[in-house]
């Protein structure tokens, strides 16, 4: 069996291939403690090999050496969505990838390589991050906000893209009297707007896919078809096409 | 380092106990990033040996020196007419600022939005921590951005400071200001030194500078051998202690350590496979001690084989013309070289963008990174244009905006090791 492991700020994924299939994907929360996690997801597994990625790409081939484990080898997220996502949606020339705490942006060539990528520097602003801390404000779990923000019927400015001020600006419209929904309907367009750009920074060609944890939002989603004028294609398991992209990485190598 | 040095760093008033942390985390980082790695030049044992004394021996030649009665000369930019600082007996120093300490202490005097180059030259002033700062008669600054014109106004009022101004176009009458600057620079030495500069003395300093250029040009062309010869954070160090060294002795070195490494390119021996994505690196200067990127870069399966930068090739890459006989003639010599430089600062500026592409295809470069330093206006403007530029030749680059502080360390791999990815 050959294993991709992503692993993110928020969940740790992991899909196992065998004979071109796959054969067994599962997930966990990253917690304090991801070599633990990391280890009891691998546990009890006939695996040969494995690519890492994810910004624990590097803790997992630390986790595995100690423990010794099979093989590790590590590529960027990068490189594991364009791999993945070429694989869901063969015709794909864009990607997006929102993810616990990184945005990213990838063109792809016709034949499925990285051509440009794009991604959000140091702060939160613009991430999963940014929605599971405002959701805290709204007191509403992180599940149900795109649902809550889709009963908005008008997306309030939200000015600010740091994830603290932002939440200021959340707290003084709620004080002004303004409909919860639409704020959170306006803290939902301001992930957009700035994944827009960055869409447009690297070219943005049709078709779109929409992975990473965030795309599970289905405001988010909405407001990105607004954008695009026409629907990105989510696949199924959104948050899983890094594990499956670093899986396939593995099997070919 | 041993003692007998802190009773100078005390009488050139550094704050000890903050200098000798500062010396410890200096000591630390190098060990991490250079002795850590593998299939290392023999000749780079003198630059391990320079850099561990750079405050101490160093520092305590330049004390011998000015003892002797010569005066100690620095600054920050390759604008800078080292030449004429030589031709008048005195010492000139590239000062470093390549390090986060004393941030705090600067922002008290320039804006918080102010790129980390000087922010760590005047942090370094204002928490007493550079015994090359002190040791300094005059420091030199130019008028390369709006950042260093006001912040040498605050500078100033701490340290003996001479400002030149640097034209921004290259016009006729640019040149003539910039002649203009390079006149006032000689009179201002000759003042500070008591020497005068004579025809014989600007020869001799002439060809002093020009032989560091040369030998450093020669590592240059060394460096466009597969395997790469040699690291380019190593090539790096030693583009950056040749701003503080002895030029002689440096020189000397140095050319050693190239026939070290053409029996090395002989041997088809490298510090890298053949075959690993050769990058270029090009933007803003990289002082002492700041290898965040050349670190990240060269741990995520590349090497890097050239600097475009004024600690690399903008520094190296031209000569002043060995022909002229009077101080006259010597003087356009040396106008005409220093206004090739191709900084960020002129406007406009193709030259630079026709430069990196050059050297990009010379040194076989597989992609270009190119690093600005955040609030830096000059680069991060060229950092766009140069990025359409390359795309329009097909050599793929990648921009990254940081500064000095480690805290961005893991998206920068994270984004190096993709652009590496895209090249294999
Ligand atoms: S970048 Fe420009 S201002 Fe800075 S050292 Fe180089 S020439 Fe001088
Ligand atoms: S890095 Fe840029 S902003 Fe900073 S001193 Fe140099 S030119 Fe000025």
């Amino acid at each position: 069996m050959i294993a991709g492991i992503d692993v993110g700020s928020r969940s740790i994924e992991l899909v196992c291939r065998r004979d071109g299939a796959v054969v067994h994907t599962a997930r966990r929360p990253t917690t304090f403690d991801p070599r633990g996690q990391i280890r009891s997801l691998v546990a009890g597994l006939p695996l040969e090999r494995v690519t890492a990625t994810g910004y624990g790409r590097t803790l997992v081939a630390q986790t595995l050496a100690e423990d010794n484990g099979p093989p590790v080898e590590t590529i960027t997220e990068i490189k594991a969505y364009a791999l993945g996502v070429r694989d869901l949606s063969p015709e794909a020339r864009t990607v997006l990838d929102i993810g616990g705490q990184d945005t990213k942006a990838i063109s792809l060539t016709g034949d499925g390589r990285v051509l440009k990528f794009e991604m959000n520097d140091r702060c939160a602003a613009g991430t999963g991050k940014f929605l599971e801390h405002v959701a805290n404000v709204f007191q509403i779990s992180i599940e149900e906000f795109g649902a809550y923000a889709l009963q908005g019927d008008e997306a309030l400015t939200i000015n600010s893209m740091c994830t603290v001020f932002a939440e200021t600006e959340a707290t003084s419209l709620m004080a002004q009297g303004h409909r919860p929904e639409n704020i959170a309907l306006g803290l939902h367009a301001s992930i957009v707007k700035r994944t827009m750009n960055m869409l447009g920074r690297v070219g943005l060609t049709h078709p779109v896919v929409f992975a990473g944890g965030v795309a599970r939002n289905p405001c988010v989603v909405e407001l990105v078809s607004r954008a695009l004028g026409r629907e990105p294609v989510v696949p199924d398991n959104p948050d899983m096409v890094g594990a499956l992209g670093a899986a396939l990485y593995g099997s070919v190598q | 380092m041993s003692q007998s040095y802190h009773e100078m760093w005390e009488k050139l008033n550094l704050d000890l106990p903050a200098h000798d942390g500062l010396l410890q985390v200096l000591g630390k980082f190098y060990g991490d990033i250079y002795m850590s790695q593998q299939g290392r030049l023999q000749g780079m044992e003198y630059l391990d040996f320079v850099l561990s004394e750079v405050h101490g021996l160093r520092i305590k030649e330049l004390q011998d020196a000015k003892a002797q009665g010569r005066k100690v000369i620095g600054s920050f930019c390759v604008f800078v007419p080292e030449e004429i600082s030589l031709a008048a007996d005195a010492v000139h120093v590239g000062l470093c600022s390549g390090a986060d300490a004393g941030k705090e202490e600067a922002e008290k005097l320039v804006p918080r939005n102010t790129c980390a180059l000087i922010k760590s030259f005047i942090g370094f002033k204002m928490a007493k921590l550079c015994p090359f700062t002190e040791s300094c008669d005059l420091i030199v600054g130019e008028t390369t951005c709006d950042g260093k014109k006001k912040a040498y106004e605050a500078f100033g009022e701490l340290v003996p400071m001479l400002v030149m101004e640097v034209p921004q176009q290259k016009r006729a009458c640019d040149r003539e200001l910039w002649k203009a600057e390079v006149l006032r620079y000689m009179v201002e030495v000759e003042k500070l030194t008591g020497k005068t500069i004579t025809a014989e003395k600007l020869k001799a300093a002439i060809k002093t500078v020009n032989d560091r250029r040369r030998v450093l040009q020669r590592l240059n062309r060394l460096r466009e051998a597969d395997p790469a010869p040699i690291s380019g954070r190593d090539a790096l160090l030693i583009n950056q202690v040749g701003f503080y060294d002895d030029p002689v002795r440096f020189t000397a070195s140095i050319s050693t350590l190239c026939d070290q490494i053409e029996e090395r390119i002989k041997a088809g021996q490298g510090v890298a496979p053949k075959g690993t994505p050769r990058l270029l690196l090009s933007g803003c200067p990289m002082a002492v001690p700041n290898w965040k990127l050349p670190y990240v870069i060269e741990s995520s399966g590349a090497v890097i084989v050239g600097e475009e930068s004024c600690i690399g090739t903008r520094n190296t890459r031209d000569l002043v013309d060995e022909s002229g006989e009077t101080l006259e003639e010597m003087i356009e010599t040396i106008v005409d070289r220093y206004l090739k430089i191709d900084c960020a600062c002129f406007t406009p500026n193709t030259e630079r963008m026709d430069n990196v592409a050059a050297i990009a295809r010379e040194l076989k470069a597989d992609g270009v990174v190119q690093y600005t330093l955040m609030f830096c206006q000059p680069y991060g403007h060229e950092a766009i244009k140069l990025g359409n530029r390359l795309e329009k030749e097909s050599i793929p680059s990648l921009a990254i905006e940081t500064d000095y502080s480690m805290e961005d360390v893991e998206q920068l791999k994270t984004r190096v090791e993709a652009f590496v990815e895209m090249l294999k």
